[in-house]
């Protein structure tokens, strides 16, 4: 990778303004940055590290009921916290399913979801045409060996996944990140910080340059809500498919769920059709895989895709059983 | 050019004369103290710097451009090479280290980011000839073929067990996942990590 | 005969395994060494054009950028080499012509790795693009004899009896195509190699599995006698054959730092281990078994076909399994290739059987199934007494116990029945044989007897994990009466006396031969030295005991003024050759039979371990624990094949679909339970050479992908016949 130079604030307003300058690259737990540089997916002339920054590390109740996480927590800190195992058992078992021990030592929670497409066409040693890695080269896999592409939201432009195992729980748990710049800062939806190839085919998600992810927000508790990881082995590796659920019951009676498939689509995939047919519903009941069928609409497999339908339907309906039963 | 481990000992022992005392350096408001001087004045940016890694106990004054990670550094600059390079994108495990006590990666850690931490590397397990646990463990247990792997493997079952990590025979494994082992000695490492958990309990 | 436990010492290369002290190829340093970084072809086929080095000799720390032009020719001397042990008789940059994505165009020498790696980044190479072939797609067509010897290892054709005509007439008929992808060794250590000249004398640390070819094929490529070339390996980081043989970038290294006049190291990066060294062909076999109704075999037929690049035509003999298994009057034959821009394949962790054991496995079971017999009753009825393909006798073949003791220890004949659930899982069983043709190999070796009363071994032999620096100690001991702790090992260097390769499953047998007979020669010497009759004499705890009377070593030699003895020992094969599988009255073989329990969630895809069985007729055991390793290695090898692991070649593109170890799926720790249950046959194989061991590196990793698809069928009744088996074929069975 080329050289580039290097900066550690040590203060959010240090950080922004750092980040404010054209050119700046953010640097927090480095696990995917450095491989970009080392692939030639990124080429970062200027680094601010911000993992020296004060503040944005450790998770926080706060009087309105909100659990805040900062940013550069690690994702096994975020994991194994109590509040976290106990109030939001999805987000920690989606993290805990995610990478290896090590690189969850390094990672942060808002690091995570900025990941890139793990398509092996964007990854290549050499450029292929991928038009989130040379915009306007086109899309490889879309008529090339696309087993574990999309099956939502794909254009002809891009029909890879969002890889991030927590995006898919922060979705499901209506999470907010909270950004700072040098404009201010935004509350962005979990649902919708990932960007769709319809609405941008280069772009990953919909922070802007010179901003930094300070914080995510978690609402109510979510205590029955659970991850189901889809992969060949058993683990360290990304998923095929994953479902993301949290259910409010009454009883055995299903009164709210929220759903997010992860690697389904370029972003966490909220069924919503599902979500609204299941509210009423037994968690016991056939019903569920026609509720969870009703959200696949929408769904367009690709020439080597069409089983990841059947197979995120299933690993919906089963996710919906282990919230249950959590 | 005749005996590999002479000559590395002549690098080692020109790296550390090199390296001579560790120089105090004067914080500047903000910046990280070692790699502040190396900035230009009106920039906070550095494009190499003078830092210290506190290896295996022992401070280790050495310069670094921004983009080179603590494995090479550890490797290539201080002639440390038990710990390996299998994939170089945090995909095998090969060279966990401990940094600050937990275990990460080396290839996905700018040297540059680890200025003044604590770094363990499987050189420092032993205490002289004295073998640490985990190390006997995975001897006894016969936890290792070629051995490639084994350093990490080594680095992550002492930070398995610290953790706590190792409840079941399957949170052992889980656990232990983040160490591709090509010969696969996985049931072996497993006991081995077992063991120490046992001896430790 | 086995001594059991006692003969089940550690590793004595474990304190330096367990301590990073063991230096592997990438861990070596000399002064004013370059790190190089290669360059490769962005293109499956054409032409470089031109390569443009500007940008990145501007790049501080670059020193230099070769390319094809730069480059010394290879001397004609190499033409005398064989292919192999020269992987591919292709040499890149010697001229601009491309024949695979990913073969080297150029390299960027530098200061620092940094440097090295960042000027090949920035090396801008121009190509004239040619039409390329997908080998995966090529029809398949006959070996070329001119294409490198790699076709030559075994028959392209065998025939025995009419099998065609027995087909026809057996009353039960099978006839299934098994697939599996082209699949890449991938050791955790990435090949590497560190070059120095020294006026014309080359010195080259490198990370391989057989020293003296890497001497042979460098002393070639300059035109130097093999003697100005030393090669040194004390250890390699795992192989499985992607360093048995001499690839381009030991070539190029070398030449390198000739170039430059300075060392050079190369370290492949996890990319170039795609495609500078070769995989495990594609291979596609149709088997064709028929049977009469009580389950006898009347005709098997084996056609095999595997992808290969287009320089050489490599070859993946998996119908040895079919000239090999089973008792068969009517067997035919055939293997062919399907070319392509792709890198050479090569041999990996069980060649041929591994491949074979897996469709003739799974079509047994398929057999078995059709005759509502039980698949290891199927194989007792056609147990091959006598080699199937010669009818001469085995070297040794106790795989009637293997098969009991097997059946025993994972309960076989009482398994759950197939399907049985465990909550949302479906519980099978399968089974399949495990074999592996024996090679052996030519070696030598020199042992040492020191008046302190320890031993030395010398012998260029390589370790790859694979045990010798503690075996071959156990069997100098032995014979000198020392512990194993007291013979020290010098190897990995070919400045010592001529070690065959370790693949093949070949070193045990072989080298532990030259070991054995050096050790025997010593004895001798001491009972010289006694003046007694070495036919009578006793060598225990450093002493020479004849009945009641019994002198020192250091006694003896002191007395004689030796400060050592020393001898040499040598296992040579009839007619001086290289290789032989088995003496030619004896074929040898390693035999075993692997149970597995899977569970399959088909709702989900998924497919899990829950245990494993595996039972050995492998000769004689050095080492009951390092073989107990060797074996679960070979068995997670196996379940690899079987649940996960492939390099898919993108056929729009002409390259590896995923070059890295995220897009490409090994086992990892949470993949394999702790009930993998090793166990061997108490056996002694005099016949296959005088240690009465043969070797076990690549036995276990055969049968098992065969076993695990007939645990997929037993657990959910669908038959998977491509692998891997992977959640799209899993899913809604």
């Amino acid at each position: 990778m080329k050289n580039f130079s290097y900066a550690r604030p040590t203060s959010i307003h240090q950080a922004i303004e750092l980040a404010a300058t054209s050119d700046v690259t953010i640097l927090a737990g480095g696990t995917e940055l450095l491989n970009w540089a080392r692939i030639g997916i990124a080429e970062p002339s200027k680094l601010v590290d911000i993992t020296g920054v004060e503040g944005l590390e450790g998770i926080e109740e706060l009087p309105n009921g909100v659990v805040r996480i900062g940013a550069l927590t690690k994702l096994n800190d975020v994991a194994l916290h109590p509040v976290i195992r106990k109030s939001y058992p999805v987000l920690s078992t989606s993290i805990l399913k995610a990478a290896s021990a090590q690189i969850r030592n390094l990672a942060t929670i808002g690091g995570n979801p900025l990941q890139r497409v793990r398509c092996p066409y964007f990854r290549a040693d050499e450029p292929t045409p991928c038009n989130k890695r040379t915009p306007r080269s086109g899309c490889a896999a879309l008529h090339g060996l696309n087993e574990k592409h999309a099956i939502f939201g794909w254009t002809e432009d891009c029909v890879a996944v969002q890889p991030s195992d927590p995006a898919a729980a922060l979705a499901a748990l209506d999470a907010v990140f909270v950004t700072q710049s040098r404009q201010g800062g935004r509350r962005i939806p979990a649902t919708t910080f990932h960007t769709l190839p319809s609405e941008n085919p280069t772009a990953h998600n919909v922070l802007q340059q010179g901003e930094v992810i300070a914080w995510i927000e978690l609402g109510e508790a979510a205590p029955k809500s659970a991850y189901l990881k889809i992969r060949e082995r058993e683990s360290y590796e990304f998923a095929t498919v994953s479902a993301a659920v949290a259910l409010e019951m009454e009883g055995p009676v299903i009164h709210r769920a929220r759903i997010a498939l992860g690697s389904v689509a370029m972003r966490p995939w909220r069924l919503v059709e599902t979500e609204g047919r299941l509210a009423g519903l037994r968690s016991d009941s056939p019903e569920i895989m026609l509720a969870v069928k009703a959200g696949f609409a929408d769904a367009k497999p690709l020439a080597m895709n069409r089983y990841k339908i059947q197979l995120a339907q299933n690993t919906a309906v089963r996710a919906i059983e282990m919230a249950a039963q959590a | 050019m005749d005996d590999p481990q002479k000559t590395r000992k002549e690098f080692s022992r020109r790296t550390l004369l090199k390296g001579g005392a560790i120089a105090a350096v004067s914080g500047l408001s903000g910046m990280s103290e070692a790699i502040a001087p190396a900035a230009a004045a009106d920039s906070p940016f550095v494009s190499h710097a003078n830092i210290t890694l506190v290896i295996n106990g022992v401070s280790r004054r050495v310069e670094v451009e921004p983009r080179s990670t603590l494995l090479d550094v550890l490797r290539e600059r201080l002639y440390l090479t038990g710990t390996k390079k299998g994939c170089n994108r945090g995909e095998c495990g090969a060279c966990t280290i401990h940094l600050d006590g937990r275990r990460v990666n080396g290839c996905l850690v700018l040297a540059i980011a680890a200025d003044g931490k604590k770094i363990e590397t499987i050189e420092g397990l032993a205490n002289g000839d004295q073998l640490h646990p985990m190390q006997q463990a995975f001897i006894d247990q016969d936890a290792f073929q070629c051995g490639y792997c084994t350093s990490g493997q080594i680095m992550s079952a002492v930070a398995c067990v610290a953790e706590g990590h190792t409840g079941s025979n399957s949170e052992i494994r889980e656990w232990m996942s983040g160490n591709i082992c090509r010969c696969s000695a996985y049931p072996q490492i497993v006991a081995a990590v077992n063991a120490v958990a046992k001896r430790n309990a | 005969m086995n001594r059991g436990l006692d003969n089940a010492i550690a590793r004595l290369d474990g304190p330096a395994k367990v301590s990073g002290k063991a230096l592997y190829a990438g861990d070596q340093f000399q002064p004013s060494q370059l790190y190089a970084v290669l360059v490769t072809a962005s293109i499956p086929c054409g032409r470089v054009e031109a390569v443009s080095s500007v940008s990145a000799l501007a790049t501080p720390g670059v020193v230099r950028v070769l390319t094809a032009a730069d480059m010394p020719r290879v001397h004609s001397a190499l033409r005398q080499i064989t292919v192999p042990p020269l992987a591919s008789r292709f040499v890149p940059m010697q001229e601009n012509e491309i024949v695979h994505e990913g073969q080297p165009v150029a390299i960027v020498l530098a200061e620092t790795l940094e440097a090295a790696e960042e000027g090949a980044k920035l090396v801008q190479v121009r190509y004239t693009r040619s039409e390329f072939s997908i080998a995966d797609a090529s029809i398949p067509e006959d070996a070329i004899p001119e294409k490198g010897n790699y076709s030559k290892a075994g028959p392209l054709a065998f025939a025995k009896g009419d099998a065609g005509m027995a087909y026809a007439a057996a009353s039960i008929k099978l006839t299934a195509t098994y697939t599996q992808p082209s699949r890449h060794a991938n050791p955790m250590e990435p090949s590497a190699i560190l070059a120095v000249w020294n006026a014309d004398k080359l010195t080259v640390y490198d990370s391989v599995q057989h020293l003296p070819a890497v001497q042979n094929v460098l002393a070639a490529v300059f035109g130097l006698p093999p003697t100005n070339v030393r090669v040194v390996s004390p250890h390699t980081g795992g192989g499985f054959g992607a360093k048995a043989f001499v690839w381009s970038h030991e070539i190029l290294a070398c030449m390198a730092a000739k170039v430059v006049e300075r060392p050079v190291k190369l370290v492949l990066n996890r990319q170039n281990m795609y495609s500078v060294a070769g995989p495990q062909p594609q291979l596609t076999q149709e088997v064709s078994l028929g049977a009469n109704g009580e389950g006898r075999l009347q005709s098997m037929e084996h056609k095999v076909s595997n992808v290969t690049g287009k320089t050489d035509d490599y070859v993946e003999f998996a119908t040895a399994s079919s000239r090999a298994f089973y008792a068969c009057d009517h067997i035919k034959i055939s293997q062919q290739v399907r070319r392509g821009n792709m890198v050479l394949p090569t041999f990996m962790r069980s060649p041929w059987d591994g491949p074979g054991s897996w469709g003739l496995g799974a079509a047994m079971d398929e057999l078995a199934r059709t005759l509502k017999i039980d698949p290891l009753d199927l194989r007792l009825k056609n147990y091959a007494e006598v080699e199937p393909e010669s009818g001469k006798p085995w070297s040794s073949k106790k795989l009637r116990e293997a098969y009991s003791l097997g059946a025993e220890r994972f309960e076989w004949r009482t398994r759950p029945r197939g399907g049985t659930r465990d909550g949302h899982w479906r519980i099978g069983c399968g089974m399949a044989d495990c074999s592996q043709g024996q090679a052996r190999f030519h070696s030598t070796a020199r042992v040492r007897m020191r008046s302190d009363g320890t031993a030395q071994i010398e012998s260029s032999f390589c370790d790859i994990g694979t045990g010798p620096a503690t075996i071959f100690p156990q069997i100098a001991a032995e014979v000198l009466g020392l512990n194993p702790q007291r013979v020290k090992v010098l190897a990995g260097d070919t400045n010592l006396p001529y070690s065959g390769p370790t693949y093949g499953s070949g070193t045990t047998i072989s080298t532990g031969a030259a070991v054995q007979l050096a050790a025997k020669r010593i004895r001798e010497q001491l009972a010289r030295l006694a003046g007694w009759p070495s036919s009578d004499i006793e060598l225990r705890n450093g002493r020479v005991l004849l009945g009641k009377e019994s002198r020192s070593i250091e006694e003896l030699l002191k007395g004689a003024g030796l400060s050592e003895i020393a001898s040499d020992g040598a296992f040579d094969l009839p007619n001086g050759a290289f290789v032989d599988m088995g003496s030619p009255q004896y074929p040898a073989r390693t035999f075993g039979a692997i149970f597995v329990e899977v569970g399959v969630d088909a709702e989900l895809g998924l497919l899990r371990l829950r245990r494993a069985t595996g039972v050995y007729s492998a000769g004689r055991i050095i080492n009951p624990r390092t073989a107990r390793s060797q074996m679960i290695g070979g068995i997670v090898w196996g379940w690899g094949m079987a649940a996960m692991e492939a390099s898919w070649f993108e056929p729009t593109l002409g390259r590896w679909y995923s070059k890295d170890l995220a897009g490409v799926p090994l086992p990892v720790n949470a993949d394999i339970p702790p009930e993998i249950d090793v166990a061997f046959v108490d056996e002694f194989d005099s016949n296959a050479g005088p240690t009465g061991a043969k070797g076990i590196g690549e036995l276990g990793a055969t049968g098992v992908a065969a076993a695990v698809a007939n645990a997929v069928f037993d657990a959910i009744g669908l038959r998977v016949r491509d692998l891997p088996i992977t959640p799209s074929k899993l899913l809604g069975a």
